[in-house]
This record gives C-alpha cells, structure tokens and sequence, in this order.
C-alpha cells in the first residue's frame, strides 16, 4: 500500500454572456449636486465586485477619478431593467450599458465645460484626476467638479447619460444546431498535482499550476479573487460535493453542512495562477467574466491527475475515495503510468 | 504558497495597458461593509407585524393527491392563512417564457399530481415561523403513490412513467419539433470511417447544490399605493419580479423588488420561488410576509445543478488530429423545466470543446424524472461537458501516444477557424494558456508545440463549413413509439445534405448605441485591435487557399518570454388595520444585543 503522485492536464474556454433570450442591461448615470457621479442600475451585486467593476468602468469611460463615482445597484424603482447576475453576463452586458451611458454624461460634462472655458467642446480633454483642460495647454482647464456645478445651477443644464446593451435574440436552426450563442469566449489550462492513497482512496491535491485567459483584468484583485475561490469550488465539485452521491438513487442524501461534503481549509492546495490578456472586441475595455470559467478545468484535470497516479478512470462525479477503491480493485491494483512532461 | 502573476508580455498588441482606472487594484467600494457585518442582506429589514410562511410539500417522488385536511391547522391560533392552489392567479408557468421559450408546465403550488419529493401543495402564514411549522405538520394530506422514474435513460425509454403532463415524452420539446436539441457539422460516419482509431467514453456527474450561506428568501410588504414592496436575495431583480407579476397577473409595475447583498448566488438565486410565494402571502394577508427556505429546503428542494451524462465517441488519426467526434448528452431537469432546456442549448453551441474537428455531431436532451426541477449553476450547461470533452482527451492522447498537453495544442482552435456551430472563431487564446500552464508547472512540451500560436495557422481551409449530413430521427412521440438510436445519425431514417459554405442565419451583433454621443469614440475607451481583426476572417474566409497572416504579435513562441513577478385577486386582498411600520435599522446597534432580529 501506498501513496502515488500523479499529475492532469484540462484545458477550456467559456462562453461569455448567452444570448439566447436577447436579455438586455440598462443603466443611468447622473452628476450629484457636489460634481460627482451616481451610477444607477438594478443589476445585482452577488459578492463577485460587479459594483466595483461597473464603478471603475463608469470612472475610466467617464474620465474622472474613481473615488468621484458611485454605484447604486438592486432597485427596480431607481434602476432601469436588467435580465439579472448570471451567464456571466454582467460584466459584458452591464459594463457595456455603462460605458454608453457614462460617454453620454461625459459629452455633457464637455459641453458645460466648454461654455465656461468659453472653447469647443471638441478641444476638450479630461485628464482622470478631476480636471477638464485643452488638449495642448493643460494650464487652460476647470474642474470636473465646477463644471458639473455650473452646469447644474448657472447653464441650468443636466449631467445625465443613459445606457443600454442588447445583443438581439440569437435563433437557432433545428437541422444543425446553427447559432451565435455569445461574443466572446475566454480561456483556461491546469496542471494538477495530486496524491493518491491506494489504501484509503483519499486524493490530496498537492499543487495547481493554472493560465486564465480574461480578455482584460478589469480589476486584478478581483479577478484574483474569482479565480482562486472558482478553483476551490472546482476541487469541491471533483472530490466532495453532490446533493445525491447515489445518483440515480435517491438515499443518503446530505440536509446540511454535516453532511454535504467540501473541502476544509487543510485541503486547500497552492494555486499558481498566470492571468493572460487577449481583449475581445465587444467586451467593456475588451474584459470577459472570469467567473463561471475559473471552476471548468479543475474537475477534469483532478480526474486525469488520479488516472495518472493510481490508473483508475474517474468518469463519474464526484470521484470518491469508495469509486477509487472499487477502480483499484477492479484493475487487480494501483497502475501508476508516470509523471507527464 | 500560491502565487499570481500577470503576462503582459502575451498579446501586448492588442490592448492599451495606459488606462486611468481600468486594470487598477482598487478596492472594493463595499468591501468594509462586508467584512465589518453592516452590508444589508434582504433578511436585515425588519417589519412590524411580520408574519411567516412555510410549506407543505410532497414526501413522495411521484404521487396523486387524494384528499388534504387542513381542519386543525386552520384552527390553531396565530395561523392567518392557509394558501391554496387555487389561489395562486395563474398557477402555471415556466421560467424562459420570459424569452418566450418553452411551455407553461410547473405549478407555484401544485393542485394533483407531485412530480418529485419536496413539491409544495400548500402554504400556511402564521404568526411566527414555529406556528407554522406546526401548522404545516398538522395538515394531513391522502396520498396515492405512483410509480416513478429516477434515471434519465430509463426516463426516455417507451412505457416509462409520465413525469410533466406538459412533456408527456418526458422530454423537453426542442422548436416544435424534435425531442432534442440537434447540432450537425460535416458527416460524422465517413469521419469515423476514415479515422485511424476509435476512442469512445461514457461520463457522468451527480447533481451539486450551489450551497450558497444564504438560503433563498424574500420578504414581501404591501404598500399603501396598492403596490408590493419585496426584498429579496434574487441574483435577476427584474426577472424575479417579471416572474412573480406574471404568476400572481398584476402590472409588473405593481411591484418594487429591492436586492442587494447576496449571500452567494452561484446560480441558486435565479429560481424566482420565494418571491412570488412571499407577495401572494403579503396579498391574502394584507401583512408583511417572510418565506425563507430553511436550509435542508436549500440542500433538497432547491434546484441543484442538474445531473448530466454524456457519450463521447472520437475518431482520430495516428498523428492524434481528431477528424470526427459525436456526443449523446442527457440533461437531468428534475420534474420541472426551469432553466434546463436553455443549458442543453448553451451546451451544444460549445461542443465539441476548444478544438478545431472537421466533423461534429451531437443530440443533446432534457429529460425530466421524478426529482428535484435542476437549475442554473456557476457554469451552467458548459461545466459537465467540459469535464466530458477533457477526461475523453486524456483517453484519446493515451491511445494514440502523446503527451497530453502537445495533443490539445495540436487539436487547439485559433483565430479564423470554423466552429461546430457555423460561426468562425476569433480572439482565441487556449493554445497561449496551455503554453503557459504547462510551462508554470515544469511540464515540458517539444518545440513544435511551443511554437504554436492562436493567431497563425487558422483559417483556410479550417474556414470553412463542410457539406453536412441531417437527419429527421427523434421528432416529438417518436421515441417513445419506437425504439430508434439516441445517438446522432445512427438510425436507419432518410439521411439527407447540406451544401458546403451552408449558414441559414446572420451573426447576431449588439444593437448601437442609440445616439452618437453614447458612442465612446475614445481610442482608450475601446480596445485597438479589433475592426481589423474581423476584418481579416472574413477575408480569410473568402480566400480559402489563403490563412491569415498576422504580423503583429510576439512571433518568437518558440521559448515563451520568462514570466514577470507577479415569482384571490388583488381588489379582495384584506387591507391592515394598522399600515405596517417599517423598522430601519438602527445603525451601530448590534441587531442580535437589540434582540430585534426575530419577531
């Protein structure tokens, strides 16, 4: 009896954004008394950042300082529609609406800052701290600040833009399958390292080495945050996690924490990730959503690692110490094939 | 420890990395409010006169409702309402008729017949969630069991149990037409034919909750303006509430949905169940209403991912190109459709994977059984597969000899090819990723294999659409008539063909911007690379002898750049004797020391 390394391969890509329904995504922005911006969306915030990305989306397209922005976000009487957070559409569908309707209250700003500077708006630049100057003399310049106050009470004119992102319904043939499900993809490869006891059938994940190809990182942490949790739930799903771990049979079904299975901070594995950037055309500063891919290629790569160690082909989720065993057994024994590469 | 590294250096060319913002660490604007325990969840409002709902739900997978008692419930003190399906206005629905795909088939209270363990029948309202527990458990329902069906290929056979009236195949009806969702790309059999060897494997995985440490709830409260307020964990706010105006048939305008902090969503909190629960209680009460799923509801009621299984067969030639691959795919929805047609859509628009394969088949199915309705989840449609297609190549690297990683940057989709689905590949990356990965890891790959890149070597011939072989097997009935194949192209029916170069649809693009000045004509505003690059495909498409030659882009792949650091009628709905009171949180008070939290 022992213990035998092995190490998996998988790599993936994700659609990003199904737009099978057409759903769309609106947003509002407007400027505050004080001469920053409310962004205003329904859209829903599930822990994943999206107020943050939609508000350093709305800075950048804006061109003011992320601190003079803010998100407000959940609320059907405020926020103009949005389908929902999932399909990993909300940061390519949201973030779109955002920019359209930031380039708007920006071409606003322009405006009120031309009649103060008494130029063309066209001669305008915003430099990202909080000032509008003219391109080639920056000494000429007014606050974004004091032109959205003079706007407001001395031109008596509106800060406002409005944003909308639709990617219409897209059919698909009966005959052939034939359609235009998404825009963009993104992109995943892992190598997994693990260790398998041949008496206990326990796997270790050892070591994860991962490419994550996002389009941009639109906020690093935040893509470091998906990435890393998306890894560990893909771990859960490979070793621990089902609702029925009889299926089709429905017994010794978990009713809770106790007995629904996922890794503990102990199996947590070191997880060596490399984001890679390709932007894709369509995608809010060419940014795809990490978040749905991040788990994909953790199951099958935990699969072909165990293969690799101990010989048994883990074709039914989740791969249990009892399916390794009972593989084991039915190859007469452990049948390590070498490490790869 | 583990470690996080940015490549710059891979596809510099194509973005502006001097953005202001955009590519900042900057924190998260709510981050404090988390981690301090000041983020308001839905379940943090608190209302005076708060009432509770729980429901009475099947014990049995498949089983006919005889007679309900409901007498000593509706007896006890403090229980306010026993809520009936024929209470519900339109008590039938199903979630994508929003997209307008599907068939109404799943009660928000269910009148006869259960499909599955866990169904509810009825809803009690109660003063306190204790009585109505109680009150649940005092209701004595007269069940007739029937026999049911658990697995999905028993489930499709002839002569198995019917699941959903509505598919009485037990099979979601795909365009009126087939039992399932078909996707065919040049002729399977003479791929198989022509293949040095044939690889073939059966995949399964078990259904998984999204296990979210919020379980889903609403609260629902009526206004004086003759709307609904509803807090909600819902990850969809106007779909949660477009659902909950059509089954309860009310103006959507009727009602104001406040989100907001979820905790955790994964997929689990697109459902719509508690919301349209919780305003129909709110509507026979005229009081606040609260319906949270405890969290057993949340393991074994609430829609898990769906169980999926696959067959993959592959041929391949000696030099590890795989020439054809067809899938059968089985989509376990549980009793109910809810989301499960749309993942066997979104699924078959990925196969077959990140590869470029001359001849793809694949019959996909959503197939109902006597178990909990699937939903969406953190990959939906895509997760399964992708374990499928990855497991299938580390079978099919073995049998022709490669290493597994060179196998797939062989196998690898780029720039400019055509997909399975008849639209041509562009800003693909996987090749880069398998370099990278492989490289992270210490695992050595042979130079032609580090040379490849996803912007060269596409395109040309990898363009264009094959002539395709269709068929007309599995049209709606016919399985269950007669045993015919369940794999594509399989059965003995008329074969027919569609020329090369076929597409019967346009790409589908986003709609524009409505107005000049919503259109960010700043070159950062955009990424650079991109009207050229379309471009280039179709030209490369109408050059079929001619592959893109892209001469931006780091050429020399051979030895990769070393990595830098780092859901009764409105008018009859009792109105309060006291409008309720809306308790806001008291800031800085602790709301477990103010003891305020349970009512």
């Amino acid at each position: 009896m022992a213990v035998h390394r092995g190490r998996g391969f998988a790599s993936v890509n994700y659609p990003i954004g199904m737009n099978l329904g057409g759903d769309p995504s609106q947003a509002l922005v407007h400027a505050t008394p004080d001469g920053k911006f409310m962004v205003t969306l329904s859209s829903i915030d599930l822990g994943q950042g999206m107020k943050s990305v939609t508000r350093q989306i709305a800075a950048e397209a804006l061109g003011v300082p992320v601190s003079d922005v803010y998100v407000d976000t959940a609320d059907s009487d405020t926020g103009p529609h949005c389908m929902g957070s999932f399909a990993s559409r909300g940061t390519h569908r949201v973030g779109n609406a955002v920019i359209r309707a930031a380039t708007e209250a920006r071409t606003q700003l322009l405006e009120a800052a031309a009649e103060e500077l008494e130029v063309d708006a066209g001669d305008l630049d915003t430099d990202g701290s909080g000032n509008i100057h003219i391109k080639g003399a920056p000494a000429r310049s007014i606050t974004v600040a004091d032109a959205a106050i003079a706007a407001q009470f001395k031109q008596g004119r509106t800060l406002a833009g409005r944003g909308i992102f639709l990617v219409p319904a897209s059919e698909v043939d009966p005959e052939t399958g034939e359609q235009s499900p998404v825009t963009c993809f993104a992109h995943a490869a892992m190598v997994v390292d693990v260790e398998v006891d041949d008496e206990t059938g326990e796997v270790v994940v050892a070591e994860i080495n991962s490419a994550y190809e996002v389009g941009r990182a639109l906020n690093p942490r935040l893509v470091q945050q998906q990435l890393v949790g998306g890894a560990w739930m893909g771990l859960s799903h490979a070793l621990y996690e089902t609702t029925e771990p009889y299926y089709p049979a429905r017994e010794h079904l978990p009713l809770d924490f106790n007995t629904y299975l996922m890794p503990g901070p102990g199996d947590t594995a070191p997880h060596h990730i490399a984001v890679l950037e390709r932007p894709a055309e369509d995608a809010p500063f060419g940014g795809k959503g990490p978040g749905e891919m991040c788990a994909n290629p953790v199951l099958p790569a935990i699969a072909n690692a165990v293969y690799n160690a101990v010989g048994v082909r883990c074709d039914e989720l989740p791969i249990t110490p009892e399916k390794i065993l009972r593989g084991i057994r039915n190859n007469g024994g452990s049948q390590p094939k070498g490490i790869p590469g | 420890m583990s470690s996080l590294e940015f490549r710059k250096d891979l596809f510099a060319d194509e973005r502006d990395d001097s953005l202001n913002e955009i590519g900042k660490p900057t924190i998260r604007q709510d981050i404090l409010g988390h981690v301090t325990g000041r983020s308001p969840y839905y379940d943090d409002h608190l209302f005076d006169g708060l009432l509770h709902m729980r429901c009475v739900r099947s014990p049995h997978h498949h089983a006919r409702i005889r007679s309900i008692d409901c007498r000593a419930a509706e007896s006890m003190p403090g229980v306010r309402r026993i809520v009936r399906p024929e209470d519900v206005p339109n008590n039938l629905n199903t979630l994508l008729s929003l997209i307008g795909f599907g068939k109404e088939d799943e009660p928000m209270l269910t009148p006869r017949k259960v499909g599955y363990r866990g169904e509810p029948v009825l809803a009690v309202v109660a003063d306190t969630e204790r009585l109505a527990r109680a009150a649940v458990a005092a209701i004595r329902v007269e069940w007739e069991t029937l026999p049911h069906v658990l697995d999905v290929e028993a489930a499709i056979a002839p002569g198995a149990p019917v699941v959903n009236e509505t598919y009485p195949n037990n099979t979601f009806d795909y365009y009126e037409r087939y039992d399932h969702q078909k996707l065919r790309f040049g002729d399977i059999e003479q791929g198989f034919a022509d293949a040095d060897h044939i690889v073939e494997g059966r995949y399964r995985m078990s259904p998984i909750e999204q296990a979210p440490m919020e379980t889903c709830g609403a609260i629902a409260v009526p206004e004086t303006n003759d709307r609904f307020a509803c807090y909600t964990s819902t990850q969809a706010l106007f779909f949660s509430l477009a659902t909950t105006a059509k089954l309860l048939d009310m103006p959507s305008s009727r009602l104001h949905f406040i989100g907001g902090t979820v905790g955790g969503g994964f997929g689990g909190k697109v459902d719509s169940v508690v919301e349209p629960m919780s305003v129909l209680g709110a509507m026979l009460t005229g009081r606040p209403v609260k319906f949270t799923w405890d969290r057993e509801e949340e393991m074994q009621v609430g829609a898990p991912r769906g169980a999926e299984l696959w067959d993959i067969k592959d041929g391949v030639n000696r030099d590890g190109r795989i020439i054809a691959r067809r899938f059968t795919g089985y989509f376990d929805s549980g009793a109910y459709t809810r989301l499960s047609s749309y993942a066997v859509v979104k699924g078959t628009a990925h196969l077959p994977g990140p590869y470029t394969i001359p001849n793809v088949a694949s019959n996909v199915y959503c197939v109902f059984t006597n178990r909990t309705p699937a939903t969406a989840m953190r990959g939906f449609g895509i997760t399964g597969v992708d374990y499928a297609i990855e497991c299938q190549m580390d079978r099919v690297a073995e049998a022709v000899g490669m290493d597994p990683v060179e196998f797939r940057i062989l196998n690898a989709y780029r720039d400019g090819d055509m997909k399975a689905h008849r639209r041509l590949a562009k800003n693909t990356a996987l090749i880069e990723c398998c370099q990278v990965a492989a490289q992270k890891a210490g695992w050595r790959i042979g130079p032609q294999a580090a040379r490849q890149s996803s912007l060269t070597g596409g395109g040309g011939q990898r363009a264009e659409i094959p002539e395709t072989v269709t068929d007309h097997e599995g049209r709606i009935g016919e399985r269950r008539r007669s045993r015919i194949p369940n794999e594509p192209l399989l059965g003995r029916g008329m074969k027919s063909r569609i020329p090369a170069g076929t597409t019967r649809s346009e790409d589908v693009v986003a709609a524009p911007p409505q107005r000049p000045d919503m259109s960010a004509d700043r070159q950062d505003v955009l990424p650079r690379h991109d009207i050229g690059s379309s471009r280039e495909f179709e030209a490369a498409r109408s050059r079929p002898d001619q592959q893109p030659t892209r001469s931006a882009g780091p050429e020399s792949r051979g030895d990769l750049p070393t990595p830098g650091p780092g859901r009764p009628s409105p008018q009859t709905s009792p109105q309060p004797a006291v409008p309720p009171t809306r308790t806001l949180q008291r800031p800085r008070v602790s709301r477990f020391i103010a003891g305020s939290r349970r009512r």
